[in-house]
């Protein structure tokens, strides 16, 4: 059965349900939702700057730019009611399909293995492993690869610790974490981007079943070129900026759709994007996000837009809670 | 202490299986059977420390070394995880790492060394070192594989560690963990039914064996590029163990190889491959790429004070006292200044009574130009002997650029250009080192304008100098 049709059929299923139960209130009271949805970068060097008692090394601060922009993102949600945060992380990468963690708490010490000097992070996170299978289960009727991971030892990704700290640091929601299937690297941008925009749609539906208020986020900077060396001091902020003006334009670029609405070109344009901009949304987790959020055609908010080791890093915000009040 | 040697090299594949469960496939279980056969001949050899380089940790800033003497944590792979832990506990040797990284440095390469509690060693390396040194009873040492390094980098950074190895008189072993062809299925697989995933992939792999069968590793290092281009899947790191692998043992082409096992993990082309240095006596290598000795590229990417270029500088200024010392080879001219005669004070000085250029007509005929520098004498790249006649390394390339940019200076002082040279008769003093390295830079500079060419082997030139060009180019008013 084609992907398409068994996502389809979900969707059927789903509002069948709802037309069981006479009375709509009800009905629509039980149904999930994603309040909102975020592009929320994950470099170490944040956490690093801030100076968490769980992160191991210490600093003089530096991304100031980027951090206000997720104090000013947390700020802006802290009044949505929200019973779990998904995060789909580019730094768990699965090469034989999508995987879920599947246990109920995650403690452990996450080092980066590129930046060990800046993140060294002492984590305790729970796991809504309920979504997390439902989630799964339709992916996998869907016709996804998927697996979820039981394996109490396994460590954390850091791109999700870090996330998850810059996003929550009371660190007091259960999360999702679902990882990056590499099929860009096995395939093209394009059967990647056809996965992710499944797996969103199924993410979105799933949600809307299980009742429950989300928050989406996907891990992921813009262009993805690095700097080859590190100056002595980390937080040098005087050696930081774009790694090319080619990368500053696609940045732009991107946020300029994401700022006016247009994220059906940024799906369109992903391939290139994802070439030119080396893009770490080659992880999928931009496409996922889109799709998951029902390719949203008002603004996002740009809560902040930051270089990190030459990388184009925005914390954005599509407010779907507000959206959907303005829409009534 | 006597000089240290590499006494062998082997290859193995990165992915769990042939550690938590070899019995689950007859593949599986020949890999492990080939992993426990190394593991005794490596017992039973001289060695005194194990090298790793890893395919499973990539790096961005430039290589990292682990140094953490006994690190220990429980590994779980993050596609396998469902096959079971791995604990580890290792006996890394940090004076040698820590040595690595310095010999990393004198060659212009970025390195640091890693020593944190926890640190997540990756799969690659906890797999080659549980099952080749089970018992932790000889030392390793383990870099990753950088991101972002090229051919050079890699290699240069292969010879700093045979530095460290000839220094301290270590009875090394090479190790390199990957994969050969990288494309695993997509899916979840019955593990009876693994094979490789297509008949390419395999067919690609036989022959990589069928070189390494034959000792030929500098071949199979030349052919990286395509390697990776025909069966490798993308993912974070190009083909590049065969570049360090080949470096550490001299770009050789004679080794003695065997395959002990070649077989499918999930898809990808897993082998176990011992490598001696014994000569199995077939020829030398086919063709050659430039072998570099030391890295002079892109890294200072955030400003020109870092650290790196100032190591870099250093070495150039030993380089130039060494030049500027050679005060005994022949007496500096002043130009001479007949009708037509073109000279420039930004270009060397002559070594006898003749002109920089001369014009005649709409031509301008230029006389021979080396590399030196106008106003220090310095050679870029280094001379190519000392006050003695001894012979020094050189970077035929430096050198090469280096007498272009004097040719375009003088041509410039006559008011014409480097994209009117129309002619070009080369000199170099060892043709078999230093032809193809001149060709790259030639490829990339006049080989764009495109002037006749004549390269002509000689036996010495007046300054120590490995280069040298008799130019005809066009005046256009």
């Amino acid at each position: 059965m084609s992907l398409s049709l068994r996502v389809s059929r979900l969707t059927i299923h789903a509002l069948a349900e709802c037309d069981k139960d006479p009375n709509p209130l009800r009905c629509d009271m039980a149904k999930g939702r994603i309040v909102a949805g975020c592009i929320a970068p994950h470099p170490p060097h944040l956490v690093y700057a801030e100076n968490p008692d769980q992160n191991e090394p210490t600093s003089e601060g530096g991304w100031e730019q980027l951090r206000w922009g997720y104090e000013r993102l947390r700020e802006s949600l802290s009044e949505i009611e929200h019973d779990v945060i998904v995060i789909l992380s580019p730094h768990w990468q699965t090469y034989v399909g999508t995987h879920f963690l599947g246990l109920e708490n995650f403690q452990s010490l996450s080092v980066d293995p590129v930046f060990p000097n800046l993140f060294r992070y002492h984590y305790d996170l729970n796991i809504d492993v309920e979504l997390a299978k439902q989630i799964h289960d339709n992916a996998e009727k869907a016709g996804l690869v998927v697996k979820m991971m039981e394996n109490p030892d396994f460590r954390v990704d850091y791109g999700t610790i870090t996330t998850g700290h810059l996003f929550n640091p009371k660190w007091d929601k259960p999360l999702v974490v679902i990882s990056s299937n590499r099929s860009t690297d096995y395939y093209s941008a394009e059967v990647m981007q056809e996965m992710m925009i499944e797996l969103g749609r199924i993410t979105r539906e799933t949600i809307e079943e299980s009742g429950k208020k989300a928050i989406i986020l996907a891990s992921n900077s813009l262009s993805h070129r690095h700097f080859t060396t590190e100056s002595e001091i980390p937080e040098d902020m005087s050696k930081e900026h774009i790694a090319s003006h080619a990368m500053h334009l696609w940045d732009m670029r991107i946020i300029d759709y994401i700022r006016s609405g247009q994220t059906q070109r940024i799906l369109d344009e992903m391939p290139e994007f994802i070439e030119q901009a080396i893009a770490e949304s080659d992880g999928g987790g931009l496409s996922w996000l889109i799709s998951a959020l029902d390719t949203p055609d008002y603004p996002a908010i740009l809560h902040g837009y930051g270089t990190i080791i030459g990388t184009g890093n925005a914390v954005v915000e599509w407010p779907c809670y507000k959206h959907e009040e303005d829409s009534q | 202490m006597s000089d240290g040697e590499i006494i062998g090299s082997y290859i193995v594949p990165v992915h769990p299986h042939t550690y938590l469960v070899p019995e689950q496939n007859p593949g599986w279980t020949k890999l492990r059977e080939a992993f426990d056969e190394a593991a005794l001949r490596i017992k039973n050899s001289e060695a005194d420390l194990l090298i790793i380089y890893s395919t499973t940790w990539p790096s961005i800033i430039g290589h990292q070394i682990q140094a953490d003497p006994n690190p220990e944590w429980v590994m779980v792979d993050h596609d396998f995880h469902d096959l079971g832990s791995i604990p580890y506990s290792f006996n890394i040797d940090s004076e040698f790492a820590n040595a690595w990284n310095e010999a990393n440095h004198q060659r212009g390469l970025k390195s640091r060394t890693v020593n944190y509690h926890g640190f997540p060693i990756d799969v690659g390396s906890v797999v080659a070192l549980k099952l080749l040194n089970p018992d932790n009873s000889i030392p390793a040492v383990i870099v990753s594989s950088n991101v972002y390094a090229n051919r050079s980098e890699t290699s240069v950074m292969a010879k700093a560690c045979l530095d460290v190895v000839h220094s301290t008189g270590r009875k090394a072993i090479a190790i390199t963990a990957m994969s050969l062809s990288n494309r695993m299925f997509t899916e979840n697989i019955d593990p009876a039914d693994d094979k490789i995933h297509s008949l390419k992939d395999d067919e690609w792999n036989c022959k990589i064996l069928e070189l390494m069968e034959k000792g030929r590793l500098e071949d199979v290092g030349q052919l990286s590029r395509t390697i990776q281009k025909q069966i490798r899947v993308r993912k974070v790191v190009a083909f590049k163990p065969m570049w360090w692998l080949s470096a550490i043992n001299d770009n050789r082409n004679d080794l003695t190889g065997e395959v002990l096992a070649y077989e499918a993990i999930h898809g990808a082309g897993a082998a176990v491959i011992h490598l001696d240095p014994a000569s199995c006596g077939t020829g030398d290598k086919e063709y050659d790429e430039d072998d570099v000795e030391y890295f002079y590229g892109d890294r200072s990417v955030l400003d020109s004070n870092d650290s790196e270029t100032t190591i870099i500088d250093e070495e150039i200024e030993t380089i130039d006292e060494i030049t500027t010392a050679e005060e005994n080879g022949p007496a500096l001219w002043e130009p001479t200044t007949a009708d037509g005669s073109v000279n420039t004070d930004s270009a060397p000085k002559p070594v006898g009574a003749y002109p920089h250029a001369r014009r005649v007509g709409d031509l301008l005929y230029l006389s021979g130009v080396g590399p030196r520098q106008a106003v220090t004498n310095s050679i870029p790249g280094g001379p190519i002997h000392d006050e003695d006649g001894e012979p020094l390394d050189y970077d035929i390339k430096a050198q090469t650029q280096a007498v272009i940019d004097n040719i375009a200076l003088i041509l410039e002082e006559a008011g014409s250009s480097l994209d009117q040279v129309i002619d070009v008769t080369t000199f170099l003093v060892d043709m078999k080192r230093d032809f193809q390295g001149y060709n790259e830079v030639w490829a990339e500079t006049l080989g764009k304008i495109g002037p006749t060419r004549t390269t002509l082997a000689i036996r010495a030139l007046p300054t120590p100098i490995a280069v040298e060009m008799k130019v005809i180019a066009q005046f256009l008013e």
